[in-house]
């Protein structure tokens, strides 16, 4: 079954500049995608439509059944509580300690207390940090910051897990640990769509791969077929 | 149950931003205590302003002077017929007996040339003092007492009466102007120190929302910390005041300049203007927060 749904979207802001054209796309559910391409090719704004940061111009967008193209402003919430994002800035509460920050997610639905407790200390042991949950933010590495990202964005429980640039900030080695992150987390049922353009995780991952070109779908790879082409130019 | 979880952690997520944005929180707070200040001085002024003319207004009395022949009789029906009136507040009779004894206390020359008249050749008339209700219609009423049969003549001031009340209208109008910009103003200050230390913290709104906290969910902890703010910076304007008023009444002696010029008693006045000055504290306080907030909540 199809997950995310992408029917004839066409986003053109403001300004004038189109950023997607006619853009079709299916993601089915536990998928793990990854969209690449360069700078400015519209594979941002692809995914800020996903959790309706922007708004498609037309076209039809369904994630998880619900129909984001025409979701008012303040109905946002209740897709954001069917999906969870990270992002390449990590966007934690610096006054808050890990605990807390990762509880945020689920203090604002209103579960219980004991729920909060476990669920919290539950994500906290997938990423690996159930040891630093009293730290705060700024105590922690660049690598364990995303890890606390990644653990507020699947606390409670997402079917879709959207990660824009997740890796960016982060050197190669702690890049790797944070996709085996993913990669356990994905195995668990949720589909996660991740924007990067980092080609040596996408190769090393094998997984179907979304290439992006000035707001079009150039190529889509599918599982495990993904080659870079400037590598194989170069053999 | 859900929704008092929601508002109870919200409140205390509120308490916690005032303590954790403290020097933000501390900027708000200060503004807020200045501007209260000055609108709490305002206040003080103006009312006791309000009050002086209105004690003046108050002492301003119709005297009706009857007949010289009229009796009990007519007194009584006089005194019906002026009670009837709509504008009067108070009537009082004062024999020319009771005027002739005051006038002989005042002065020795007077008791001389008084004494010397007999029965009924005094000039003195019996009279009624009559305080009216609202003073500016003082002219009409005293035209109607006049008409009132075996009254004489009618006297208030007049001339003198129109203008002390055209005068202290513009007086209380200006003062209650000035209160009412000074607030304005004030609230305008308040709200935009708020606005920027929200603006600070758009991020934590922009995560808020991320993680699928509800519009309304996000603001009510903004309102609250506004609530806060605005409490706590009217706690040094309302001590000002308490503390200040009652130390400028104690020594002015309950009044300014001249005996006439009285000071409204410090209590429950000073109650009521920090009751005002809490409740503007918490409203643009409030109000602050919301409009900073709802400028985030925007896609």
């Amino acid at each position: 079954m199809d997950l995310i749904v992408l029917r004839n979207v066409r986003k053109q802001y403001k300004t004038g500049v189109v950023a997607i054209h006619d853009l079709n796309l299916n993601i089915s559910k536990g998928d793990f995608v990854f969209v690449i391409g360069s700078t400015g090719c519209g594979k941002s704004t692809l995914i800020k439509m996903l959790y309706r940061e922007e708004k498609p111009t037309s076209g039809k967008i369904i994630v998880g059944g619900l129909d984001v193209a025409k979701l008012r402003n303040s109905k946002v919430y209740k897709l954001r509580r069917k999906i969870g994002v990270v992002f390449q800035d990590f966007k934690l509460l610096n006054k808050s300690t890990v605990y807390e920050n990762v509880a945020f997610a689920l203090e604002v639905l209103g579960s219980p207390k004991d729920e909060i407790h476990d669920k919290v200390l539950k994500a906290l042991e997938l990423v690996g940090l159930k040891h630093k949950a009293k730290n705060y933010p700024h105590q922690l590495s660049g690598g364990e910051q995303q890890r606390v990202a990644i653990a507020r964005a699947i606390v409670n429980g997402p079917k879709l897990l959207i990660c824009d640039e997740p890796t960016g900030n982060l050197d190669a080695n702690t890049s790797m640990e944070i996709m085996q992150v993913l990669e356990e987390i994905n195995k668990l049922g949720t589909t996660i769509i991740m924007v990067t353009h980092d080609t040596v995780i996408v190769n090393k991952l094998k997984k179907r791969t979304i290439l992006l070109d000035s707001g079009r779908i150039l190529k889509d790879y599918e599982k495990g077929t993904y080659v870079d082409e400037s590598n194989k130019n170069t053999k | 149950m859900k929704a008092i979880r929601i508002l109870s952690r919200n409140i205390r997520d509120s308490f916690k931003s005032v303590f954790r944005n403290f020097s933000l929180s501390l900027a708000s707070i200060s503004c807020i205590t200045i501007t209260l200040i000055v609108v709490a001085i305002s206040i003080v002024l103006s009312i006791n302003v309000n009050r002086f003319t209105e004690l003046v207004e108050k002492d301003v009395t119709i005297v009706a002077f009857l007949d010289l022949d009229v009796n009990d009789n007519d007194k009584q029906t006089i005194l019906e017929e002026i009670k009837d009136l709509t504008n009067v507040e108070k009537v009082e009779f004062i024999s020319k007996t009771e005027i002739a004894n005051e006038m002989m206390e005042s002065s020795e020359e007077f008791k001389n040339i008084m004494s010397e008249w007999s029965e009924g050749e005094s000039p003195i008339q019996d009279t009624f003092q009559v305080k009216v209700k609202d003073i500016k219609e003082i002219k009409n009423t005293a035209n109607k007492i006049e008409k009132i049969e075996k009254v004489d003549l009618v006297k208030y001031g007049e001339g003198m009466v129109e203008q002390l009340v055209s005068t202290f209208d513009i007086i209380r109008k200006v003062s209650v102007a000035a209160v009412i910009a000074l607030i304005v103003v004030t609230a305008f200050l308040i709200v935009n120190t708020i606005k920027i230390t929200i603006f600070s913290r758009k991020r934590e709104i922009e995560i808020m929302r991320l993680v699928g906290a509800s519009n309304i969910n996000i603001k009510i902890p903004f309102i609250i910390e506004g609530l806060i703010l605005g409490i706590l910076g009217s706690i040094i304007p309302i001590i000002t005041t308490c503390y200040g008023y009652t130390a400028l009444y104690d020594k002015f002696g309950g009044q300014l300049f001249a005996e006439f010029i009285k000071l409204i008693e410090p209590t429950p006045f000073i109650y009521y203007v920090s009751l005002i000055l809490v409740v503007i504290g918490m409203v643009v306080g409030m109000f602050g927060s919301l409009r900073a907030v709802k400028k985030y909540l925007k896609i």
